[in-house]
């Protein structure tokens, strides 16, 4: 499987990245480079082995219904580029 | 109830799903400790995990567990005692982590049913399944010309994401559903169901098929006896999905009977407009690429934590309608008061000890008028329960009579009061004692020579001797007894 | 002034318990050094104000006798961990102004303990490199450079900036964070004690995550002992992390004494590459000599899926990073590219700004593998090939108690010597990322010095949660190695 600057302008448009016209075909180039080597793992028989869906030996922990956070509007908005009052803001969304 | 449309080249079948998005009834969000309450300042109730800071990690409330198990248990579902969180990744301001935390692959609840009773049949539509997962927060449009504005208050609260089989047939299943569905979540207290707060939004899938389409799905489960389908999203009331659904439908056959195609896509409804429109944008569909949640582990849930909350469930609209047509309602009528479980309880309370149908009937044409005329909920009832019973019993034995039970009503509305306190008071019991009713008979017919001439006559005039001697009396003649009295007293034939 | 810097951590809490020195002039000492350091680019914020007050608090506190386990000693903080009201990049410009309204439990767990903070350490950018090159705030030099050479050479990455500081004398230890190898490939390109504990151990709470399956907190220190100290003070068990194992925190110092006498040292076979450098792989057998010489048996296992290891994390590690990595948009707080004309402009270019050319690359690789069609090939066979890792671990752990291996392929090598070729660079890893992969924990002592006269690192795998043995083990090489070999200091303001 090999990815062309078509694919890769794709995949930046998935994961919203501006990437240049000029990087599109050295970045596609870098990117087979390594997925050619990631391939070798097709050569391992994985029948019958299950996925690793958690490294720690443990269930999962479960927290008690209570509210204990949240109502410091002025922390969270401490980082925001140009919130308005306690709003967060982006240029304007058609839905 | 129509389940097919005519169109011009012949009649079409419509199939109807849903997936309904209810909020959790919960103090805590389902990943944060950020309160879920309606209606706060913007971004007042919002934790660096549910803005998605840097650092931050989700931790499992136990309340949304038992909620997303009991809601399962209320529509008779299987529960899976291991499933698993995924992340659904896309990009949107109201979606702060990047990534919604949901359930793909492995979700908590597995399939169940729900039965609507409609007019004439009873139907079982399938549920498919229900998830966990995060609600987004809210973006407002129209408050700036150039910006949108986030507010992350309803961002990470727990939502259960119930998904039906494509079962519905008609606009009126799709909004029975809807109905049966907030009254059992109701019941079980999961969730409030308040659609015009957002608790409860429906994405409606509509598709249409020629007759007999839908039969050979049912047979083989195949969907491609049914036409391509169109999801109609966050429709947030159920007169909007009914709305929706026929408009949809229609557009659908009209497309279709043009020798048109219909494109899989996803549509809103405009309730002014009273039309679907498409909300496909120029970009792909939406690459989800779900994968679980590395920030957590695997949801096991142990039989007997599940089998403890199966036996806490309360009875459930279906079973207190059945127990109430066993006690001699009719189904019409016991469908009306399991609907809303405050008006099924006030029921039961005021039902006791007396004869079912005239509670019911008490209640439907008494009580339930004038809280509509007075713009009230069954809650918000001025004459409790228990003191609409005592008129009712007062009624059976005799102690008022049935025009007088409703003045009584209309005092204590107002007034207050304990009903038979006021019976005493102003002299409301109803008049038996014979004399006092020949007395008032003598004193009409005193008063009305030509007209005893005429019943004699037309005996069916003997109706207006009764009202007479009713107002007579201050209305407190117990009616039958003036009959009896009248007709003895004037010679009347006996009828039938 | 160079004796105060030039102390252990143990040293250094001895004195201070002694009154030999206060911690005002230990942290003075070192404020002073790292000023006059910073041709090595190893701080990315120094926090010298504070660090003098925290430091002032603390000799007030042991004047009242209230001391904890860290008391007065100053250290450095990889700039990944987050610290309330001091500025946290990640080394990116994206969390340029970045001032976090939150403590990481990590780092607070090591003020309730009495530390003092110097300063955040530079870093590869979201913690995404083995060289520290890829820093938006510059890349960090080795202290070390190689016999007869004036090269500036790499301090390993990603946590380059809290090992160049130990090696340098900046602090008394640093804290640092591995994922495929970051915390001890730096430690063994600068000659320092890196530990990168049982994954769950440490609370990843507060840290900006990169591949949370995979990340771990860490001690970075000048010796094993330190090391035993610092993890002591900053694992815990942390309710707000889903993945913090409930396993209560030992005393480390305590349970890492004793001799090694009959302790089984696997050599896994497989890591034993064509190819390897004559140096790396003589100090590895000698190694095992000096861990026989105290007793200990060695034995030859097998690690059948080693070699697909760094494939498998270079599928895992991406995809979760490009999830984790999608919070940086520009909405609530970080870079935001200047007069976006809609959402999609805004997202784009604020993070096509913001993140450097490796962050990008990864995540474009990790979106690719989770996307539609290519799910089943990727991420979810490396989650098998993850399975399959684990298990080979387990299976040599049924025949040894710790496994013996180099750290790294071969010494510090030059700025811009591995820039041209990304695999190049990944190769870096190839020691060290089974061990993320499983989830055990892993430590570089340092071993001797390659031919060039660079440190060179021996690394030892225990069993999950078994940190105590593998603390005595790497005692003892490093007991036995000796390494007193301090860098010649090049650098000055």
């Amino acid at each position: 499987m090999s990815v062309d600057k078509d694919t890769v302008r794709r995949i930046a448009k998935l994961a919203r990245l501006a990437v240049p016209q000029a990087r599109l075909e050295p970045m596609a180039g870098e990117l087979n480079g390594i997925f050619k080597w990631v391939e070798m793992l097709g050569e391992v028989n994985v029948e019958g082995v299950p996925g690793m869906t958690s490294v720690v030996a443990q269930k999962l922990k479960w927290r008690k219904d209570e509210v204990t956070e949240g109502g410091n509007a002025d922390a969270l908005m401490a980082n925001a580029p140009g919130g308005e009052e306690h709003f967060f803001t982006v240029p304007k969304v058609v839905e | 109830m129509s389940r097919t449309i005519k169109g011009q080249t012949g009649e079409w079948e419509i199939v109807i799903g849903m997936e309904v998005h209810a909020q959790v009834t919960s103090n805590s969000k389902l990943f944060s400790g950020a309160s879920t309450e309606f209606g706060a300042e913007p971004n007042s109730q919002v934790s660096f995990i549910d803005a998605g800071m840097p650092g931050m990690l989700p931790v499992i409330n136990e309340k949304c567990i038992e909620q997303a198990v009991r809601t399962g248990l209320g529509l008779k579902a299987q529960i899976n005692l291991n499933s698993v969180f995924d992340r659904k990744n896309y990009f949107f301001p109201d979606l702060p982590q990047g990534y919604q935390i949901s359930q793909y692959k492995s979700p908590i609840v597995g399939e169940g049913e729900i039965l609507l009773d409609m007019k004439d049949e009873t139907i079982t539509v399938g549920i498919e399944r229900i998830h966990l997962e995060q609600d987004a927060g809210k973006s407002l449009h129209d408050q700036d010309p150039d910006n949108s504005f986030v507010d992350l208050n309803r961002s990470g609260v727990a939502l259960m994401e119930i998904v039906s089989k494509p079962h519905m047939r008609s606009s009126e299943e799709a909004a029975a559903f809807l109905k049966k569905l907030r009254a059992i979540v109701r019941y079980l207290g999961t969730c409030d169901g308040n659609m015009d707060e957002g608790s409860m939004r429906a994405d409606v899938n509509v598709s249409v098929c020629r007759v007999g389409g839908y039969e050979k799905f049912r047979a083989d489960g195949s969907f491609k006896h049914l036409g391509t389908r169109c999801e109609i999203k966050n429709v947030n009331s159920m007169r909007f999905v009914q709305m929706a659904v026929e408009y949809e439908a229609r557009r659908q056959v009209e497309i279709l009977e043009e020798g048109g195609t219909i494109d899989q896509e996803t549509r809103r409804y405009d309730s002014k407009a009273n039309e679907t429109r498409s909300m496909r944008s120029k970009e792909d569909a939406h690459d989800y690429r779900y994968f679980p949640d590395p920030d957590l582990l695997p949801l096991e849930l142990e039989q007997a934590w599940v089998d403890a909350i199966a036996k806490s469930l309360p009875e459930l609209p279906d079973e207190k309608r059945a127990r109430f047509i066993a006690g001699g309602l009719s189904p019409y009528d016991a469908s009306v008061l399991v609907a809303e479980r405050e008006l099924a309880d006030f029921y039961e309370e005021l039902a006791q000890g007396v004869d079912a149908k005239a509670a019911a009937n008490w209640l439907n044409n008494e009580i339930l008028g004038r809280l509509k005329r007075d713009g009230l909920s069954i809650t918000d009832v001025p004459v409790s329960a228990a003191a609409n019973n005592a008129i009712i019993q007062m009624v059976a034995d005799q102690t008022i009579s049935g025009k007088i039970a409703k003045d009584l009503l209309d005092i204590v509305w107002t007034e207050g009061g304990d009903p038979r306190a006021v019976v005493e008071a102003r002299g409301l019991r109803q008049v038996t004692d014979t004399g006092a009713i020949d007395a008032a008979i003598e004193a009409v017919i005193a008063a009305n020579p030509a007209k005893v001439e005429e019943v004699k006559a037309k005996p069916k005039l003997a109706a207006w001797f009764v009202g007479q001697v009713m107002k007579q009396t201050g209305g407190k003649a117990n009616p039958a007894a003036v009959n009896a009295a009248l007709k003895a007293r004037l010679n009347l034939p006996d009828e039938g | 002034m160079s004796e105060l810097t030039s102390m252990t951590l143990a040293e250094a809490r001895d004195a201070l318990a002694a009154k030999k020195v206060s911690s005002r002039e230990l942290t003075g000492a070192f404020v002073q050094a790292i000023e006059a350091a910073r041709p090595l680019g190893a701080f990315i914020t120094e926090t010298a104000e504070k660090a003098l007050a925290m430091a002032d608090a603390s000799d007030t506190r042991r004047a009242t006798g209230a001391t904890g386990a860290l008391e007065g000693l100053p250290l450095a903080i990889k700039d990944l961990f987050c610290t309330k009201g001091t500025r946290t990049t990640a080394a990116s410009k994206m969390l340029g102004n970045f001032v976090p309204p939150y403590e990481s439990t990590v780092t607070q767990n090591l003020w309730n303990a009495g530390a003092v903070m110097l300063g955040k350490t530079n870093l590869d950018e979201f913690a995404m490199g083995s060289s520290n090159e890829t820093s938006a705030f510059g890349p960090v030099f080795n202290p070390w450079r190689a016999r007869n050479s004036n090269a500036n050479l790499v301090p390993g990455g990603s946590s380059g900036g809290s090992s160049a500081a130990i090696a340098a004398d900046l602090c008394l230890a640093a804290t640092g964070t591995d994922t495929g190898g970051s915390i001890r490939q730096p430690a063994a390109v600068t000659g320092t004690v890196g530990l990168k504990p049982t994954y769950g151990r440490c609370s990843r709470w507060g840290i900006v995550a990169f591949a949370s399956s995979l990340d771990q907190a860490g001690p970075m220190t000048k010796t094993v002992k330190d090391a035993a100290i610092l993890l002591t003070s900053m694992a815990s068990v942390d309710p707000r992390d889903s993945t913090s194992v409930d396993l209560a925190v030992p005393d480390y110092e305590k349970l890492m004494a004793g001799s090694i006498k009959g302790l089984r040292v696997g050599i896994p076979k497989e890591y034993r590459l064509d190819g390897m450098a004559a140096d790396v792989a003589a100090l590895w057998d000698k190694a095992a000599g000096w861990l026989k010489d105290q007793g200990a048996e060695i034995v030859e296992v097998s690690l059948p899926h080693t070699k697909y290891a760094l494939p498998t994390y270079y599928i895992v590690a991406p995809a979760e990073a490009s999830s984790n990595l999608a919070r940086y948009d520009g909405v609530r707080f970080g870079y935001r590219a200047d007069k976006p004309h809609d959402i999609t402009d805004l997202y784009e270019r604020s993070r096509g700004e913001g993140f450097g050319a490796e962050v990008q690359r990864r995540i474009l690789i990790g979106t690719y593998v989770l996307s539609a069609g290519y799910y089943d090939a990727y991420y979810s066979r490396a989650q098998k090939l993850r399975t399959l890792i684990k298990r080979d671990f387990d299976a040599a752990f049924e025949k040894c108690d710790v496994l013996l291996t180099p750290s790294t392929p071969g010494p510090a090598f030059a700025v811009g010597a591995k820039t041209s070729d990304p695999l190049e660079m990944y190769l870096q890893d190839v020691f060290t990322v089974t061990v993320n992969l499983a989830g055990l924990p892993g430590i570089s002592v340092p071993g001797g010095l390659s031919e060039n006269g660079l440190p060179l690192g021996l690394q030892l795998i225990g069993k999950a949660f078994d940190e105590a043995t593998l603390l005595r083990a790497a005692h003892a090489v490093e007991t036995a190695a000796d390494f007193k070999a301090k860098p010649n200091k090049w650098w000055t303001a």
